[in-house]
């Protein structure tokens, strides 16, 4: 059992856990994920680590809600356990110096890349982020990214907050103004790290994305998570997560996420009246998937 | 035949036994069990067992036991069973292994202990699986585990991996009066045995009985820790005070063919779709949450001739599927396949398609898995295996309609403690390198043993490795030579 010491909400239906896991926490790098499992009958998923903290044996997670397991997840406070958390999964992000590094996240994705960005700046590139939400609320860790970014650019989908439009935007301009960009860290909804490979790739500016498969293990044994790179299958938890985006299928990444479309819609429709039945009266915020609608739902990576 | 001074305790005459036939092992109605994910095989009763056991010629030198990768006293138990001292045949068979219930069930005894057992010379082979199932079974009912009292040797072990290897060097070095923790990367313990095993050929609470045993004699488990990423092989020595570390981790990364529709929903490796099932309750949904494609009615095929492949599409066939078909480039002959899985699959309704491979998976044009192209093959020269290589005969290519395809054609070596422990050595194909003798790594106080040094393998060879590693280890951690 992990025992979560604390619980917020950085956004309708995005919630920070601090959970006490003392062998993840020491071991944590940037570009890493746990998966988890909330209760025996439960599945596993994927989850970021945002932050952790060595020191006191504690690892951050951020959770958006989007189906059945993530906002049973999210239902959770401080005080409670998860009954399995496993990790840290997958390769560490290659930090190095390169010189000018553009970091993108977008939605929940900005948790994700929030510990590379970090980890970037303290060696010593320049760092442009770029972060990315549907609307004003949504925007989560402003003032981390801000903390370690030597420019930060914000939009916002519908232009409740900064500037209207979508990270990609804010991409060409660096671009289009001459900036130079020795590598793009892009991780957010399939569309958006696409979108982005095809524009870096024209410019042959080094791109890194960090996948988002269907998972179960994480640990090399189950294949679940393949991704075809190059034409060939690699598996995201061994291989990756991240990976050279120029070199992704990304529509088949799209195609094998929906795989379970049905039964997750089902799971979580079955959830969600059992909750209306037991008359629950905690506020529940019904983000279905997000509004790209091609990522995994319950899916946080 | 029976030379040795002591006095057999069988009161069959020797010329009598050969007359006995090989009793049948109970099992469900193929029909019946095809339908549900109870155990095909029964188990013996305690007549059936003494009237099996009279059999045994109790050779002067048997080769039973020598053909044992875990060396288990056959003959000695055996008589025990006749004489029904149950329990002290138990005994017998723990001097030497710890899951004596578990392979009693999978092991591929026609390849071992009674491959060249005498009376198969003339008649069939005595039942040596089947009885130590039975003696197994008998223990846990009876509730009488001996725990062996041992001394503390104030020495620390750690065990990658629950497996059977793990298991096995758990279980050896306990009763040697060593601390033993073994660290676990899911979250239930047992590998293979609860995640790729079917509970119709290895029901889990017979895993977790015998895990309870462990337990019992003091063998301690971590789950969710993946060694390498957790912590590391250097940790575990440097910050945890182990004095030695065994690795087996087991199977890697499942292998797929490369060809063209491999990504399409609807195909999987073997190892995720037996994981879905056995480990995550998935057939179960949405009691459990694990979602895996519905079966019911749908066609499926298993790309593969060994023990996982027919795990798996056995399983198909209870989770509904209307037609189940093995497909396998080889003949009969060359199937690894345990030969009791590939009679009970027979029985079952299993279609064998042999001598034939996909060379491509075809869609529906929306991602979903609709046929497999599929070609005929004929046998050729051997080839590095020994074995006759399967070449596709021109022009024979048919389409399979197909709804589901697991692929079970191997694994090759998870990376992940090799690329994360400095120092060890591995082959040519990633697999870590142990000698055959003492599994003694390249690195001082690491052994490794299991699928992660020959390659996916059988139980009972990796719970071998498991018996020699712990010897050394023993041997290691009380001399302090290396």
């Amino acid at each position: 059992m992990f025992k979560i010491i604390h619980a917020e909400f950085l956004a309708p239906g995005i919630k920070r856990f601090v959970i006490e896991a003392p062998r993840i926490a020491k071991k944590q790098k940037p570009g890493q994920f746990v998966i988890l499992r909330i209760y025996e009958e439960g599945e596993r998923i994927p989850v970021t680590i945002e932050n952790s903290d060595p020191a006191h044996g504690t690892v951050n997670i951020v959770v958006q809600s989007a189906g059945k397991t993530t906002q049973l997840l999210n239902s959770l406070n401080t005080g409670d356990s998860i009954l399995d958390v496993v990790g840290p999964l997958g390769k560490p992000s290659e930090i190095a110096n390169y010189g000018t590094v553009v970091v993108v996240g977008g939605g929940v994705g900005t948790a994700m890349a929030y510990p590379t960005a970090s980890a970037l700046k303290k060696a010593g590139n320049r760092v442009i982020s770029i972060v990315g939400a549907r609307n004003k609320e949504l925007v989560i860790l402003e003032p981390e990214m801000r903390a370690v970014s030597d420019a930060l650019m914000i939009t916002t989908d519908d232009g409740s907050y900064a500037d209207k439009g979508f990270v990609t935007d804010k991409l060409r301009q660096l671009i289009q103004n001459g900036t130079r960009i020795d590598l793009v860290v892009a991780v957010g909804p399939i569309v958006m790290m696409r979108a982005i490979a095809d524009m870096t790739r024209k410019e042959n500016i080094h791109t890194v994305v960090s996948l988002n498969p269907i998972m179960i293990d994480g640990t090399g044994m189950c294949g679940g998570c393949r991704v075809m790179i190059d034409g060939k299958s690699e598996f995201a938890c061994v291989d990756g997560p991240e990976f050279d985006a120029h070199r992704v299928d990304f529509a088949v990444l799209v195609q094998r996420n929906s795989m379970y479309r049905d039964a997750e819609q089902r799971s979580l429709a079955e959830f969600q009246s059992a909750k209306v039945a037991a008359e629950h009266t905690d506020h529940v915020c019904a983000v279905p998937g997000n509004h790209q609608g091609d990522r995994r739902q319950g899916d946080q990576r | 035949m029976s030379t040795t001074a002591k006095k057999s305790q069988n009161p069959t005459p020797m010329k009598e036994r050969m007359k006995i036939p090989r009793q049948l092992m109970p099992e469900q109605p193929a029909l019946e069990r095809a339908h549900n994910y109870e155990e095909v095989n029964l188990g013996y009763s305690a007549e059936l067992a003494q009237q099996e056991a009279m059999r045994c010629l109790e050779c002067a030198k048997p080769t039973c036991t020598d053909n044992c990768p875990v060396g288990v006293n056959v003959k000695e138990f055996v008589e025990k069973i006749v004489i029904g001292d149950f329990l002290g045949a138990a005994a017998i068979i723990r001097r030497d292994n710890v899951l004596p219930a578990v392979t009693g069930r999978v092991c591929p005894q026609e390849d071992q202990c009674e491959g060249t057992c005498l009376l198969s010379k003339k008649v069939k082979p005595l039942g040596i699986g089947y009885l130590e199932r039975f003696v197994a079974d008998y223990e846990q009912r009876m509730g009488t585990h001996i725990i062996p009292s041992v001394t503390p040797t104030g020495k620390k072990v750690a065990v990658v991996g629950s497996g059977p290897s793990g298991l096995t060097v758990a279980g050896d070095l306990v009763q040697k009066g060593h601390k033993v923790r073994v660290f676990e990367a899911l979250h239930e313990v047992g590998g293979v045995l609860v995640y790729g095993i079917p509970e119709f050929r290895l029901p889990k609470q017979i895993v977790r009985e015998q895990l309870d045993y462990m337990r019992e004699m003091g063998v301690e488990f971590e789950t969710d820790v993946v060694v390498g990423r957790t912590v590391t092989i250097d940790e575990l020595i440097d910050e945890e005070g182990y004095d030695a570390v065994y690795i087996g981790t087991g199977a890697g990364l499942p292998q797929f063919m490369n060809i063209p529709g491999e990504h399409l929903n609807g195909v999987y490796s073997a190892n995720e779709f037996l994981t879905r099932i056995n480990l995550m309750k998935a057939y179960k949904f949405p009691v459990y949450d694990e979602p895996m494609l519905d079966l019911k009615g749908k066609n499926v095929a298993v790309i593969g001739g060994g023990n996982t492949a027919l795990d798996a599409i056995r399983s198909a066939l209870r989770l509904g599927a209307r037609k189940a078909y093995v497909i396998y480039r080889r003949s009969d002959t060359e199937m690894p396949a345990r030969a009791e899985e590939v009679h009970h699959a027979r029985q079952e309704g299993i279609d064998f398609q042999m001598l034939t491979a996909p060379v491509e998976f075809l869609s529906d044009g929306k991602g979903w898995l609709t046929a497999a192209r599929c070609v005929r093959m004929e046998l050729g020269e051997p080839d590095a295996s020994g074995r006759r290589r399967p070449v596709p005969i021109q022009g024979s290519e048919f389409d399979l309609p197909l709804s589901v395809a697991i692929i079970a054609i191997g694994t090759s070596a998870n990376p992940i403690v090799q690329s994360t422990t400095p120092g060890l050595g591995t082959n040519k194909r990633g697999y870590i390198q142990a000698s055959e003798e003492t599994q003694r790594t390249t690195r001082k106080a690491v052994f490794a043993g299991g699928d992660i040094v020959t390659g996916s393998a059988t139980v009972i060879l990796a719970m071998g490795a498991g018996r020699r590693a712990a010897k050394s280890i023993h041997d290691y951690l009380t001399t302090g030579d290396w």
